[in-house]
């Protein structure tokens, strides 16, 4: 579950992790009252005004921008919330932003210059262990920064039992090239911030830029923050930080009805019961001509009830030219899934108006095949997964 | 031969008389797979379908002489049994549930990794040895004895294998599905190279799918192994955009080197026989096999 740079940035203060702070602010006039209280408690002149939205690079979509006085935070605010907030990671439409981020400025002259660095935290899928990925060069888009110059990223392995060590914090602070004041700070930096990755069940965290202020202070400006879903149910608090506004609309309405559906572009909606052959059938679709619609799992009972629940989910998509269902049935027999299917069918009345191909295989599929040819409905039935393919070549043409 | 469970295999069930633990257990003792019994916390003394129930795993080891486990322990408690099998002296630890917090399997990971046991999963659906043992979720009739080994990510994509095999007339010695969770036991080159190296085992079918880097260590192991027992490849989630989890929890495309175009060009370079199409595994392994 993917969070707001706001709410990232509080959970990562809970644990005492130094942020740039801010207020969140969900009109022009929040935001002016959010500037002044800001100014006193920090006693910051200028402010940056942050579209909260789940998407990368904002700054360079206009999102990010820096007001000297309080008119410009007016003004500034009143134009980025509302606004269709394009970037390189959302879609050609852009993201509505429903809030900003008034937050303080931490660019501040003094004794030394600023330097911006990039730090993350997450898991070492081929070891097992979480790992701290860290760079000089911060404050970039990181996928280049590997690119271009892949010896400036360092990464530490964190022990489980032990978790990060004294040393592990100084040889990240020396391979920053940080000394007195800045190297102390950035040692406390490392040591809480992988403090707070654990214990607060994340996945994900990606702070770019950490600063080192011109005083020597080490603080998180950015904050991206993702929870592990499975263990939302411990972490009560953060699971009710989801902001539905950000996720897409339809698999928002799977996920209540308990079906694991992701949209996509194409005009061939699946219904399959397994993630890996839901992912064999979309790419079946692909190679008999069609796009898949959707990535659906109905998981392991496929009855009538979620039939028609996933029915109705992939018919929200008007894109949708025609439906594949494939079935393996195992432990649930063919023969009711059949059943389903033509009850579900029934059920929508003449809500459906394309083409489906039923494919199911398994426990009973002769049987099952007989069942949905006999019912009289516009469905084509297949028992074979390359019979399957090439009827939604058929219907496409 | 076969790998990892056989009919000698003393088998337990952990969360033995919840109701996934009780249907999954019944299917099992009707396929004749070995259960000597369950696991459940407090309720140890009982009897359930016939069998006894032991309140901690040590217990089932002694007095049942339990050397393989399957667990249906719900999520939140999965990984506790984990580490429990493993410190009682199990030697296989199939695990079953899904939904398991990655924080938790970072640890139990970590607990089982200088203990004498092998753990397969979690979110798999198991291992069989048709005819012999069936340890798992998988609907036992669709894998009929063979020589054909499966080493698979996903649960349904399995059985369509077995399914597609047992078609062309073959069979299947051991089918392992090791899990569609970012952290796994037994990885799919260990899983691979148990069934190379397995007598019976005249084929291998490896199926995958997009993130991490499983499938091409696997195939890099299997090119320097030297092997010339041929193996059959095929990736789903082709059409899988990047960034988004399609379902299981590990399968989410991160770089460059983990979408399933690279993942199977690696293959072909390593000598793996790849299937574009799902719907091609069983007629490839036929004709690799003639």
């Amino acid at each position: 579950m993917n969070l707001h740079e706001y709410q990232g940035k509080e959970i990562l203060a809970s644990f005492g992790v130094r942020i740039q702070k801010g207020i969140v602010a969900h009109n022009a006039k929040e935001a002016v009252d959010a500037a002044k209280q800001l100014t006193q408690e920090t006693g910051t002149g200028w402010h940056v005004i942050k579209a909260q939205v789940h998407a990368g690079g904002r700054g360079k979509g206009g999102g990010v921008k820096l007001a000297k006085n309080l008119q410009e935070v007016e003004e500034l605010a009143g134009s980025i919330i509302g606004m269709n907030l394009i970037t390189p990671q959302t879609s050609a439409e852009g993201k509505k932003v429903h809030q900003v981020l008034v937050a303080e400025d931490v660019y501040y002259p003094g004794d030394s210059e600023t330097s911006e660095f990039y730090m993350s935290v997450l898991l070492n899928r081929g070891t097992g262990r979480n790992m701290v990925m860290y760079s000089t060069e911060g404050g970039m888009d990181i996928e280049e920064v590997a690119e271009k110059t892949p010896h400036l990223i360092y990464t530490e392995e964190i022990d489980p039992s032990t978790g990060i060590l004294p040393f592990q914090a100084r040889k990240i602070a020396f391979n920053l090239g940080l000394s007195g004041t800045a190297f102390k700070e950035m040692t406390k930096f490392v040591t809480s911030l992988y403090k707070a990755y654990v214990e607060s069940d994340s996945n994900m965290f990606e702070i770019n830029p950490v600063l080192k202020t011109s005083d020597n202070k080490i603080m998180a400006v950015d904050a991206k923050v993702s929870i592990d879903d499975n263990a939302l149910y411990r972490r009560k608090a953060y699971a009710e930080m989801r902001d539905l506004r950000e996720e897409n609309a339809i698999e928002v309405e799977a996920r209540a009805v308990g079906l694991n559906y992701v949209d996509l572009d194409g005009n061939v909606g699946c219904m399959v019961n397994g993630a890996g052959l839901a992912m064999a059938t979309m790419d079946l679709i692909k190679m008999a001509g069609g796009e898949p619609a959707n990535f659906l799992d109905v998981g392991g009972t496929a009855d009538a009830k979620r039939v028609e629940e996933a029915f109705r989910i992939i018919l929200k998509d008007p894109a949708v030219k025609a439906i594949l269902i494939n079935i393996f049935g195992g432990i649930v027999r063919c023969d009711r899934v059949a059943q389903g299917v033509v009850d579900a069918y029934k059920n929508m009345g003449d809500a459906i108006k394309v083409p489906i191909i039923v494919r199911l295989q398994g426990t009973n599929a002769e049987l099952a095949k007989e069942i949905i040819d006999s019912s009289g409905l516009a469905v084509h039935s297949a028992v074979q997964f390359q019979e399957a393919a090439d009827k939604v070549k058929e219907v496409l043409s | 031969m076969s790998v990892l469970v056989n009919k000698d295999s003393k088998i337990i069930v952990q969360g033995f008389t919840g109701s996934e633990g009780t249907f999954h257990s019944e299917q099992m003792i009707e396929y004749g797979t070995n259960i000597v019994g369950g696991v459940t916390p407090g309720k140890g003394g009982q009897e359930h379908l016939g069998k006894p129930v032991f309140n901690t795993v040590e217990e089932a080891v002694e007095k049942a002489g339990a050397d393989t486990t399957i667990i249906f322990v719900p999520p939140a408690f999965a990984a506790d049994a984990i580490m429990e099998a493993a410190n009682a002296g199990i030697k296989v630890i199939i695990t079953i549930t899904e939904g398991i917090p990655v924080a938790d399997m970072v640890k139990a990971n970590d607990y089982i990794k200088d203990k004498d046991c092998r753990l397969v999963g979690p979110n798999c659906p198991g291992v069989i040895t048709p005819g012999e043992a069936k340890v798992g979720i998988m609907p036992g009739f669709v894998f009929k004895k063979g020589n054909v080994g499966i080493v698979s990510k996903s649960g349904t994509l399995t059985y369509e294998a077995s399914d597609q095999v047992v078609r062309q007339g073959m069979g299947i010695t051991t089918a392992i599905g090791i899990g569609g969770d970012p952290i796994i036991g037994t990885t799919t080159k260990e899983a691979v190279e148990l069934l190379i190296n397995d007598e019976e085992t005249h084929c291998v079918v490896m199926i995958g799918e997009i993130g991490g880097q499983l499938e091409a260590d696997a195939a890099q192991w299997y090119k320097e192994s030297g092997s010339t027992k041929p193996i059959v490849g095929f990736i789903a989630g082709e059409t899988a955009p990047a960034g988004r989890t399609m379902g299981h929890a590990g399968a989410i495309v991160g770089g460059s080197d983990d979408t399933a175009q690279a993942k199977k060009r690696i293959m072909r370079e390593c000598g793996i026989h790849v299937v574009d199409s799902p719907a091609e595994i069983g007629l490839k392994v036929k004709e690799v096999m003639a």
